[in-house]
């Protein structure tokens, strides 16, 4: 007997635990694990307005000033009336100019300026520097899984209870200095938030969003399994829901045949001639400017069930993810060569909790002689094959197989420390061997 | 590894010798430190075997354990090394500057400057290799527990007097080893490695000897001739001519010397105590005397030539000139020394056996400003590590083509100079990047304008920056404080001095996400001396 | 043997020290039928189950040959879980086919649960001191432990109630004492790394396929025609090599002929793009070599220009500074003798 999966009463169900653990559970603390694209910024906005409806006094914790940002703007989306706080930092430009067109929107480098408002924002930084004020009875911390162990030490004690929400399968902290001497300490400074407040409160109740729904149909099985295969989670879509097609046919170029693949299957490997290359590879980057040039002159349109009429997908739908910043760098000069403008090109780090409708990957690996810990980096990896709502495209040199296999994993353990995501190294195997299957080559 | 560092270790294969990373030393050595090459017994954590120290070259002091497992013969080991090392660091304590320190009231919550005391230089310790700074660690770790007959006169096995107290300092020198940057505890292959690059890899480089034969190789000899014979090279007997720096032996020279010779000091005790009169008992006692004299020859045959490496490598590295802001770091290497010798008078416990959740995390962040601080002060001491800095794009050079006064739009105006520069190098500017450049020693801010569009037939691109600060409290900004058309400057996008992170909560107000508050019992526990087994001798 | 034939003793070797502590921790840990080992597993991977006391079954393992001993433990794996006690298994044998051949595992101690599931015990001479030990050493007893787990899902896969468990328990001595204590190590991820491994792993078949034919690697032939034998695998040489390998002081000498830049490490190829030999990054830095529209090639200039001028700048300042100073580099004294 087979019961029919509902995403949308699924990720209900779970939504409704959540807000009802928040605002009537006794525990201190709940931990929602969200995987790419299951709607973790609407259930924070969501979870903020409900407590802030029940006249619960509210603080924001996000990690980044564009991330409470965003916050802010969404809740006064939602709710243009409710008052709101953005503690900032006393630098230049603290915060976005967007923010001052907002009517319900205090802005003050001083949490007093703020007292007294439904809810507070700022970001981790900054709320370490607040002293001395009455603790707030409720806090949702955003990016939990992107926080540092320091960071929530530094600001627990400015509230009485929190809801913890974040993706356990992105790039983990790092610090900028060696931190062995205190891993497998359950509060272990460069750790995550999360795991020193699980390995202190083991009993608080841990909630996981259980559908995507960004990524399509034909990403989340590869996603779910390769990056959480201790927690998995299924597509809010169904195969044939969403499409991606073009108006111009194919010349028969590799950038048009990976494009027709990526279209028909969601995923595409645009593999060129095995090659050591420097990090900027010329023809890579060129490869992947030709294909966000085709993909644009191409005038492709995306069918989902978010409009009734195909949409195109225009420059903004579109992003490029690397892994190093002069890679990025190359890739815009080779964008704009080609007259391309408007397409978010950056790394995996910055394009974190962002979504488009096709992505471009630069493979981490390509054309590269070794495999350091850097590039096998899971989150990193999770990052760029998770942003898309279509169709990913992954240019790369051919033999990474090859490299991963001279560089078999030699991760070092510590004693202690609680296994949360999958090997590096074997990801990359279980993406690259999915990817083999939509595999263009081309020479250039 | 920056480009540059890699072209420099081409450079050494091709020419057959080291290159140098440094034009200048960026660790402070002190005119008396304290060398310490260490030996330990494979296989067991802590057992040393023996140890050369000294502050005189031409005079190291030899310590060695004839049967590593017997815990009498450990000690006395363990309390030799406190007389060859504790005097040393307690000269330093007593010798005192008057120092201001700000202090938060506990009561108010107003800082207050007060009057300290700061110990005008510090004990400097040196070792071989980073194996021994672990050493060190271990060491400090296996001694500060222990507890002498003195704290508690029914414990099993009391070691002596100053044994825990020098397992207080090791463990502090081990710890502050940690901060990047510091010179209190040193190895030699990191001070070398830090100012030379080899024509090897750095894991061949952390082998002493190797190190020291690209830096500099015996005359007619290559870099890489002399390094293989270093790690490689074996005499008639089968041993390596130039043994590992330590804690651990060769196999080869455990196998075929060590374990004859402490064979037959086993025997000789042995025969000893089974002596049936005092003629006998005397023969027997100058076989064991025999028997051990051998051990300490065979270990001191093992360290001297590492001894005598610790020292060359300290020589090569005094003929660099320090520099500038080494002794800045140096002075915070004292505040540690003067801390801890402060804790110890107060009669603080040891440290304990790990940090709390607090202490962690303002370890982890002093780290994280000291190693900030640390690149950024290095670039600004040596044109070397700045050349890698430019290369990066997080600074570069130029020259003062043009200078346009504007102000602040305020009632009181303040300057705003806008200053052009050119520069052929393309530094990761974008609107409103920070730029800092070095006046008298101390950082003056600027922001990043414009750029001309494009780059001249030489590559050279202008660049507007506005100068923010450090022009005095006039309208018009003091003399020198802005540069002038023809000035060739250094701008870096990274900040010379580092801002310390948020006040942490108190150990007491640890929140309930880091585990609350520590018991009451936790102070206690810690302080338990480890049990001791009865099978030390296996 | 084989890499002293060549004429590059590698420098292993075990203390007899270490061997002998070794091998008695080893000897303490499993005295009187593993009541020791046994209660450290319980305190830490017990589970429900009643706490083992002495009648816990320690079955006999010999038997002729590896095969035979495999066999013998398949056997009494399966009567264990059958029984529903606890067991220890001291030295079972195991078989793990690698590419295309049987290989024989000998893990340290196999425990049998009351409940069918089966732990493997890895015992180590390295200590924990304060519960923290060795990263790299943990690591590679995790890697170790992973592959005894997968032989044993073969085995588990035909016995009846049988479940291996990837929760492993690594015993080591205490602090500084010889005193026995434990720690739980998941190596779900090491098993999976390994289980890809295992697919993927070149098979011994194919390498030998590719060799010329005639090709020995007996220590016994002449030195030139063991040369030419190991020259016929292809060798990817990186000085990580040198703490795992035997050959690896070979592979070195013959890289370092080549000018191959991995001598220097692997990072050092990550930025050098497709030159690989010392000669040609520095005739590409000096400007003699090398397409100029490439990257690495305009990288290279740059850091070299950059590095001179820094270089001639420090001498110019120190030359000012000391009158007489000519200090071309560093300026170590000649003739240095490393080691006397």
């Amino acid at each position: 007997m087979s019961t029919v999966f509902d995403p949308g009463a699924e990720a209900a169900r779970a939504t409704g635990a959540i807000l009802d653990d928040t605002l009537h559970g006794s525990s201190r603390g709940i931990v929602v694990d969200s995987p790419p694209g299951a709607g973790k910024s609407t259930l924070v906005v969501r979870a903020a307005l409900e407590l802030a409806a029940a006249g619960h006094p509210l603080m924001v914790i996000a990690q980044t000033n564009a991330q409470v940002d965003d916050l802010v703007v969404r809740l006064a989306e939602k709710d243009p009336e409710l008052p709101v706080g953005r503690l900032h930092s006393s630098d230049s430009d603290p915060y976005d100019k967007v923010l001052d067109g907002l009517a319900n929107v205090t802005k003050s480098a001083k949490a007093a300026d703020l007292a007294g408002l439904d809810v507070v924002i700022s970001t981790a930084a900054k709320w370490a520097h607040v002293k001395n004020v009455e603790p707030w009875g409720h806090a949702i911390v955003d990016e939990a899984y992107q926080m540092r162990s320091d960071a929530l030490l530094a600001v627990a004690g400015l509230f009485e209870r929190a809801l913890f929400v974040g993706d356990p399968g992105q790039l983990d902290p790092f610090s900028i200095v060696g931190a062995d001497q205190w891993a497998g300490l359950s509060y272990d400074p460069s750790a995550s938030a999360v795991s020193t407040l699980l390995a202190h409160n083991p009993e608080l109740p841990q909630h996981r969003l259980p559908v995507s729904w960004r990524l399509p149909a034909s990403a989340a099985p590869l996603v779910s399994d390769a990056f959480y295969p201790y927690t998995p989670f299924r597509s809010g879509t169904d195969h044939g829901d969403r499409k991606l097609s073009f108006g111009v046919a194919s010349d028969g170029s590799g950038p048009d045949r990976v494009l027709d693949e990526a279209a028909e299957s969601g995923w595409g490997l645009l593999e060129l001639p095995a090659r050591h290359t420097p990090r900027t590879d010329p023809e890579a980057v060129r490869a992947v400017a030709l294909v966000v040039r085709r993909l644009l002159d191409r005038g492709g349109v995306a069918t989902s069930e978010r409009a009734d009429e195909p949409v195109p997908v225009t420059a903004d739908r579109v992003a490029v993810g690397t892994a190093h910043r002069d890679q990025a760098a190359a890739v815009r000069a080779a964008l704009a060569e080609l007259g391309v403008t408007g397409v978010a090109v950056d790394t995996a780090n910055r394009l974190q909790g962002r979504e488009f409708d096709v992505t471009v990957v630069l493979h981490p690996l390509s054309g590269r002689p070794d495999a350091t810990a850097f590039h096998l980096e899971t989150g990193r990896l999770c990052v760029l094959a998770s942003r898309h709502r279509h169709a990913c495209v992954v240019v790369c040199r051919e033999g990474v197989a090859d490299l991963l296999d001279e560089h078999p994993s030699t991760e070092p353990v510590q004693l202690g420390v609680t296994v949360k995501f999958p090997d590096g190294w074997e990801a990359n195997h279980a993406v690259l061997a999915h990817l083999a299957e939509h595999r263009v080559r081309w020479r250039p | 590894m920056s480009l540059i560092t890699t072209l420099a270790r081409l450079e050494a294969v091709d020419t057959g010798r080291a290159q140098p990373l440094a034009t200048v030393r960026h660790r402070h050595l002190t005119d008396r430190p304290l060398v310490l090459v260490p030996l330990t017994t494979a296989g067991e954590a802590g057992a040393p075997l023996g140890a050369l120290v000294g502050t005189d070259r031409e005079a190291p002091r030899l310590l060695a354990v004839a049967q590593p497992r017997d815990r009498d013969l450990r000690f006395a080991f363990l309390a030799e090394l406190a007389e060859a090392v504790l005097p040393h660091i307690e000269a330093y304590a007593d010798v005192v500057e008057p120092a201001e320190r700000n202090e938060t009231d506990p009561a108010t919550g107003k800082k207050t400057k007060v009057e300290v005391e700061l110990c005008t230089d510090a004990g400097q310790l040196i070792v071989p290799s980073r194996a021994g700074v672990e050493f060190v660690r271990l060491l400090g770790r296996s001694m500060r527990f222990r507890r002498t007959a003195e704290d508690d006169p029914d414990t099993p096995y009391p070691a002596p007097a100053r044994v825990p107290l020098l397992g207080r300092w090791l463990t502090h020198y081990g710890e502050r080893a940690r901060v990047p940057g510091s010179s209190l505890l040193l190895a030699a292959t990191d001070l070398l490695n830090r100012h030379w690059a080899t024509g090897q890899s750095s894991l061949e480089d952390q082998h002493l000897g190797a190190l020291l034969s690209w830096i500099a190789p015996p005359a007619g000899s290559s870099g890489a001739e002399a390094a293989l014979r270093a790690e490689l090279a074996r005499d008639g007997e089968g041993q390596l001519l130039c043994p590992p720096a330590g804690p651990a032996t060769d196999p080869d020279f455990d196998n075929r010397l060590l374990a004859p010779a402490i064979e037959r000091y086993d025997r000789a005790r042995t025969a000893l105590a089974s002596a049936e009169d005092g003629l006998a008992a005397d023969a027997r006692l100058g076989e064991l005397s025999g028997a051990e004299r051998e051990i300490r020859s065979l270990l001191a045959r093992v360290m001297l030539p590492t001894w005598d490496a610790v020292w060359r490598g300290l020589d090569l590295l005094r003929e660099l000139p320090e520099g500038a802001r080494a002794e800045d770091r140096w002075t915070r290497d004292r505040w540690s020394f003067t801390a801890h010798r402060d804790r110890v008078r107060s009669g603080e416990p040891p440290q304990p056996r790990r940090d709390d959740a607090v202490t962690a995390a303002q370890k982890l962040a002093s780290r994280e400003t000291a190693q900030a601080q640390l690149e950024a002060q290095e670039a600004l001491d040596d044109p070397l590590v700045l050349a890698g800095r430019r290369l990066a794009g997080e600074a570069f050079l130029a020259t003062v083509t043009d200078v346009e006064m504007t102000y602040t739009e305020s009632k009181r105006p303040s300057p705003r100079p806008l200053v052009t520069v050119r520069t052929d190098e393309r530094p990761h500017l974008s609107e409103r990047t920070k730029v800092y450049r070095s006046l008298e020693g101390k950082p003056q801010t600027a922001e990043f304008v414009r750029a001309e569009e494009e780059p001249d037939q030489d590559g050279d691109v202008l660049l507007v920056l506005r100068i923010l600060d450090r022009m005095g409290r006039g309208k018009e900004p003091a003399p020198g404080s802005v540069p002038g058309p023809g000035d060739r400057i250094a701008w870096t996008l990274f900040e010379h001095d580092q801002r310390g992170g948020p006040k942490l909560p108190d150990p007491e107000e640890t929140p309930w996400t880091h585990g609350g508050p520590p018991g009451a019992d936790a102070a206690t526990r810690a302080e338990q001396p480890d049990p001791v087994t009865s099978e030390d001798l296996l | 043997m084989l890499a002293t034939a060549l004429g590059s003793p590698a420098p292993f070797g075990q203390s007899q020290f270490a061997f002998m502590r070794g091998n008695a921790f080893e000897a303490k840990v499993k005295a009187d039928g593993g009541a020791e080992l046994l209660r450290l597993l319980y305190e830490r991977l017990g589970g429900s189950s009643p706490a083992p006391g002495p009648e816990a079954a320690t079955p006999d393992l010999s038997a002729a040959g590896p095969e035979g001993r495999a066999a013998r433990t398949a056997l009494a794996l399966r009567e264990a879980t059958a029984a529903g006690g606890w067991a220890l298994l001291d030295h079972p044998m195991l078989a793990l086919e690698v590419a295309g051949s049987p290989a024989y595992l000998e893990p340290d101690a196999v425990v049998v649960h009351p409940d069918g599931r089966w732990t493997v015990v890895e015992i180590k001479s390295f200590p924990m001191i304060d519960a923290s030990a060795d990263a790299s050493k943990v690591g590679a007893a995790a890697r170790q432990a992973a592959v005894y787990v997968l032989a044993l899902e073969r085995v588990a896969a035909v016995t009846e109630g049988a479940e291996v468990g990837q929760r492993v328990l690594l015993v080591c001595p205490k602090d500084f004492s010889n005193l026995p204590t434990a720690s739980v190590v998941d190596v779900r991820k090491q098993c999976a790394v390994t289980r890809r491994q295992l697919t993927r792993l070149t098979r011994i078949e194919d390498i030998a396929a590719g060799l010329p034919e005639g090709t020995t690697f007996d220590p016994a032939c002449p030195s030139e025609e063991l040369d030419a034998a190991v020259a016929a695998v292809p060798p990817a040489y990186a000085p990580e090599c040198l703490a795992a390998c035997e050959l690896a002081f070979h592979c070195r000498a013959k890289s370092r002929a080549e000018g191959a830049v991995e001598t220097l490490g692997r990072s050092v190829r990550g930025e050098l793009g497709g030159l690989t030999t010392v000669a040609g990054v520095l005739a590409a830095a000096a400007g003699k070599e090398g397409d100029p529209a490439d990257p690495t090639v305009v990288a290279l200039r740059r850091a070299a220009a950059l590095r001179a001028e820094a270089l001639e700048s420090a001498a110019a300042l120190r030359a000012g500074a000391r009158e007489a100073a000519s200090v071309p580099g560093a300026g170590t004294p000649e003739g240095a003798a490393t080691c006397r």
